[in-house]
């Protein structure tokens, strides 16, 4: 088999291969089961597949061979902040002391977990300009649920238990609105203005005594920065709500500009983003909390907080939320995120922000030349653009775009997000990115638009380089096959 | 750092955008620019990034010393084969698998990590991951209430303390009441509390766990789930082990409809709690309520065998406030680590890491009697068990710490009940060097105790 050919067959499933005592042995042979439990306890049969380690080493290698990080090509995908994530990260976290540490470990003896914990929340609060962090939260949609938890334990405690509005623009993510929901609010959705902002004055009209909180990303997610955001978070605070930064674009200001001087009373961050943790293909991630100082007693436990020169898990807070997981954090990215921040210093922090604004300037002017730009104007870390006008002309959809390029040896843009816009592309380099390969993308999407328009066919059956074409999403989902099952089991 | 522009990029690409500075780009009002001094340390240089941090990794002294702490998170072995694969940069680096044709690889994975989970627990499908054990457990209640329509939830006090405060926290959002089962004498949950508790008809589900807390295998069969079944409540399985599911009944087998655990022991780090890896199996009936992302099975335009996310109707990102769950990023990394750990132990790794731990274990317990403990349970265990030390546990764990022992877990911080006991915990990677160690200390430490 030729190596093209042996990159083009998908390989088996797991299950498909191997035989029965085959698998490499790592530990002593055990004794029967029944030697030490009563047998009405155990399970009959586990029918888990044998392999070798050579086997499963192969299965796995070409599976990550049949995969597309930002290791092998720029990433463009919008809000998701791709920028490369640095490998002594990843060798810190590592660590023996780090990797193997047990989280019952007594505070005593787990200081230096602790005091990377403490560093890198008093790091953020200085850089985000909140009074503490909730380093617990797993993701940003964690983060968002634990933020209007707190809210919501806010304002009962001031007896307004008629707060029970979340104001959502609609250009948000839509975890805002399922996190509201998770916390028995009602949304309140915001149309954005004719200049892709949130207009204070729509936030006026819907603020009342049932308001309870404000939820905004900053910049937003067509790239622009909410201008009149200093004059929304007053109308907010002046109705008795709370503000909440949603942190997903966080890198495009960072170092220059602060939430918490903006009006927030609660944020999150994205680490996976915004600190260079890579996404692993979808997680862990890592969404601290912050908070104004009046919410600070609600953050959930335990929090690390240091008595002279100890640190400990303090689990012993009234007020707080209560836990939002088995255990403390996802402490490993805690790790690389202190790494980063050792990596940059305040400056450099400040610099990989300003240069992601200026990529995705270039990007847009560049590729303003023949796509066009529902929001013409200076953009900070992303930008949307529209194939709306192609598609009139040629049929070609922003998913043919988006397929052609993969063909192109590049990622995707976010498509059809955020939805005011139709046949979206939500374009975001990162600050990771030299200009040649900004130039090479504009090359790639020119040819695609002008290929759109002379010979559209071809950008309908894209992709066609990749191990598959294009997959149907709809027989996915109408006859779900979510597991391989012992049946099919081939025999022999 | 890490940023690739020079002096000449950056004026050429100010030229193309038409400003003259990268000032004029950044939009903030005046009055927002930031101007105070950032209290964060200056850059440094690679070498002394590595240096600091493992100055920092060098106090964390807990972590040589001889362990018996479970209790949700294990320490076993992880072959290296797994770190070798799991950080190819291909995985490591890759977003969301949303695009399908360009991810075959992940969702290949994912998709052998969803039929993993099931074929562990006995049921028909599971996601692609959720944060941890704790949350799958809040989600797999939210799962019930939709499913049943009622507000208000029955947790076993068998269930691991850590889960049920989370659960707490969650429902206390949608104002649902979480009561709590008794335990028996033995450890394990109430039966008859249970039975009755039901008859309400009021729980939208009720939670057990075995090993339970204790690592006690409660008595948990398609007779005691009747009661479940009648009270028209969804029975949710709790696992904190996972590895228990190699060995025991599987949940499927006495009644449970969704199974709510962490997968952490499956070749992922300790790494002081974080990242884990929850998991939520259910039965197909319950499909379109199940959180987080699911990998299917499809063709693509030539006929081939191709994986896509699937069923997304479910999530936030189309549903918004009426999602099953807010969920987006979830443990996609370490579903991958533990899906090749599983891949490597095979079935016939698995039993007998299993079966070692069951062998351990009772060596450990046979140790602690030996050495005037006595066993708080005579319920069977797993991997750990609990052990009355006759004084209160806190004094006697630091008195093993001070041997250089961390001797387990003080059952008192959640169970007042049992301030005397230690949660212990031993795995195939526990010793009988460290058993006896254990075993001499704490004949030391008891006699101490009992002479007071």
């Amino acid at each position: 088999m030729s190596a093209q050919a042996s990159d083009r067959l998908a390989p088996p499933l797991i299950f498909e291969t191997g035989q029965t005592g085959r698998a490499t042995r790592y530990v002593e042979r055990g004794k029967p089961l029944e030697s030490f439990m009563p047998a009405k306890t155990l399970r009959d049969d586990l029918p888990l597949p044998d392999n070798t380690e050579l086997d499963v080493v192969r299965h796995y290698t070409r599976l990550s061979q049949r995969t597309f990080g930002i290791d092998l090509g720029f990433y463009p995908l919008g809000s998701c902040t791709m920028k490369y994530n640095p490998r002594i990260n990843d060798a810190l976290a590592n660590l023996h002391e780090f990797a193997d540490l047990h989280p019952f470990v007594p505070d005593e003896l787990a200081q230096g977990a602790l005091q990377v914990m403490h560093e890198l929340e008093r790091s953020f609060c200085s850089l985000f300009g909140m009074a503490a962090f909730s380093l617990n939260p797993a993701a940003g949609a964690q983060a968002e649920l634990a933020a209007l938890l707190i809210a919501k334990k806010y304002f009962k405690e001031r007896g307004a238990t008629k707060r029970d509005k979340v104001i959502v623009p609609d250009t948000a993510h839509g975890t805002n609105p399922a996190s509201a929901a998770m916390c028995g609010f009602t949304v309140v959705s915001v149309k954005s203005d004719a200049r892709g902002r949130v207009d204070p004055a729509e936030i006026r009209a819907v603020l009342g005594a049932d308001t309870a909180v404000c939820m905004m990303t900053n910049p937003n997610t067509l790239g622009l920065f909410e201008d009149r955001i200093h004059e929304i978070a007053g109308a907010v605070h002046e109705a008795g709500g709370l503000m909440y930064y949603d942190g997903a674009n966080a890198n495009a200001l960072m170092g220059n500009a602060r939430p918490g001087d903006m009006g927030f009373d609660l944020m999150h961050l994205n680490t996976h983003k915004t600190f260079t943790i890579p996404h692993g293909g979808g997680g862990a991630g890592h969404g601290p909390l912050g908070v104004a100082t009046h919410l600070v007693e609600y953050l959930p436990t335990p929090y690390v907080v240091r008595d002279g020169e100890c640190y400990r898990l303090d689990f012993n807070r009234p007020k707080s939320i209560g836990p939002v997981r088995s255990f403390w954090s996802n402490f490993a990215h805690a790790v690389r995120a202190l790494a980063y921040l050792y990596a940059n210093g305040a400056e450099g922090l400040a610099n990989v922000s300003q240069y992601a604004v200026l990529n995705a300037n270039y990007l847009r002017v560049k590729i303003a030349e023949f796509l066009e730009m529902p929001y013409p104007e200076i953009c900070r870390h992303e930008f949307v653009t529209s194939a709306q006008g192609l598609k009139k002309k040629s049929g070609v959809r922003a998913l043919d775009i988006a397929k052609a390029l993969l063909d192109r040896g590049f990622m995707a843009p976010t498509v059809y997000f955020p939805l005011i816009v139709p046949e979206c592309l939500m374009i975001e380099p990162s600050g990771t990115e030299s200009k040649e390969t900004l130039d090479e993308f504009v090359a790639a999407l020119r040819e695609i638009v002008a290929t759109a328009e002379s010979h559209p066919q071809e950008l309908f059956d894209a992709p066609v380089t990749t191990v598959v074409g294009r997959v149907d999403e709809t027989r996915a989902a109408r006859h779900p096959d979510l597991r391989w099952r012992p049946v099919e089991r081939r025999s022999g | 750092m890490y940023t690739p522009h020079t002096q000449a990029d950056i004026d050429a690409m100010l030229e193309a955008i038409g400003v003259e500075s990268i000032d004029a780009l950044l939009q903030v009002p005046d009055e927002l620019r930031l101007r105070a001094k950032l209290d964060i340390v200056p850059a440094l240089p690679e070498y002394q990034i590595r240096r600091r941090i493992e100055q920092l990794a060098k106090r964390n002294a807990g972590v040589d010393l001889v362990s018996f702490l479970g209790g949700g998170a294990y320490r076993h072995y992880a072959p290296p084969a797994i770190a070798a694969l799991a950080m190819r940069g291909e995985f490591l680096t890759a977003y969301t698998p949303y695009q399908a044709e360009v991810s075959q690889g992940y969702l290949q994975a994912i998709y052998e990590w969803q039929t993993y989970i099931c074929l562990l627990t006995g049921m028909d499908l599971a996601d692609a991951s959720v944060y941890d054990g704790a949350t799958a457990l809040a989600e797999s209640a939210i799962m019930a209430m939709n499913a049943t329509g009622r507000h208000r939830f029955l947790v076993s006090r068998a269930v691991h303390p850590n889960y049920r405060a989370v659960l707490r926290t969650y429902c206390a959002g949608l104002d649902v009441q979480v009561d709590e089962i008794a335990l028996t004498a033995d450890g394990t949950t109430d039966l008859h509390a249970l039975a009755s508790a039901l008859a309400s008809y009021e729980y939208a589900g009720v939670a057990l766990q075995s090993p339970n807390f204790f690592g006690n295998v409660d008595t948990l069969d398609a007779d005691a789930l009747r009661a479940v079944r009648d009270g028209g409540a969804v029975p949710i399985a709790v696992v904190a082990e996972a590895l228990a599911l190699a060995a025991l009944a599987t949940p499927n087998s006495w009644g449970a409809q969704i199974v709510a655990g962490e997968a952490q022991s499956f070749g992922v780090p300790l790494a002081y709690g974080g990242p884990y890896v929850g998991f939520i199996a259910t039965k197909d009936e319950h499909v379109r309520r199940i959180p987080g992302r699911l990998v299917g099975k499809s063709v693509d335009n030539a006929g081939r065998t191709a994986f896509v996310l699937t069923l997304q109707a479910r999530e936030q990102h189309i549903r918004r406030e009426r999602a099953t769950s807010n969920i987006c990023t979830n443990q996609a990394h370490c579903a991958l680590i533990a899906t090749i750990y599983l891949a490597l132990l095979g079935k016939t790794g698995l039993r007998d890491v299993a079966a070692l731990n069951l062998e351990r274990s009772r060596e450990l317990a046979t140790a602690v009697a030996n050495a005037g403990a006595r066993l708080t349970f005579s319920a069977p265990f797993f991997n750990e068990f609990a052990a009355d030390v006759g004084r209160p546990a806190s004094e006697v764990l630091d008195a093993l710490r001070e041997r250089g022992i961390l001797g387990g877990l003080d059952l008192g911080r959640w169970y007042p009940e049992y301030a005397t006991s230690v949660l212990m915990t031993a795995t195939e990677l526990t010793t009988s060097g460290e058993i006896a160690k254990l075993g001499a200390a704490l004949k030391e430490v008891v006699r101490v105790g009992a002479g007071v």
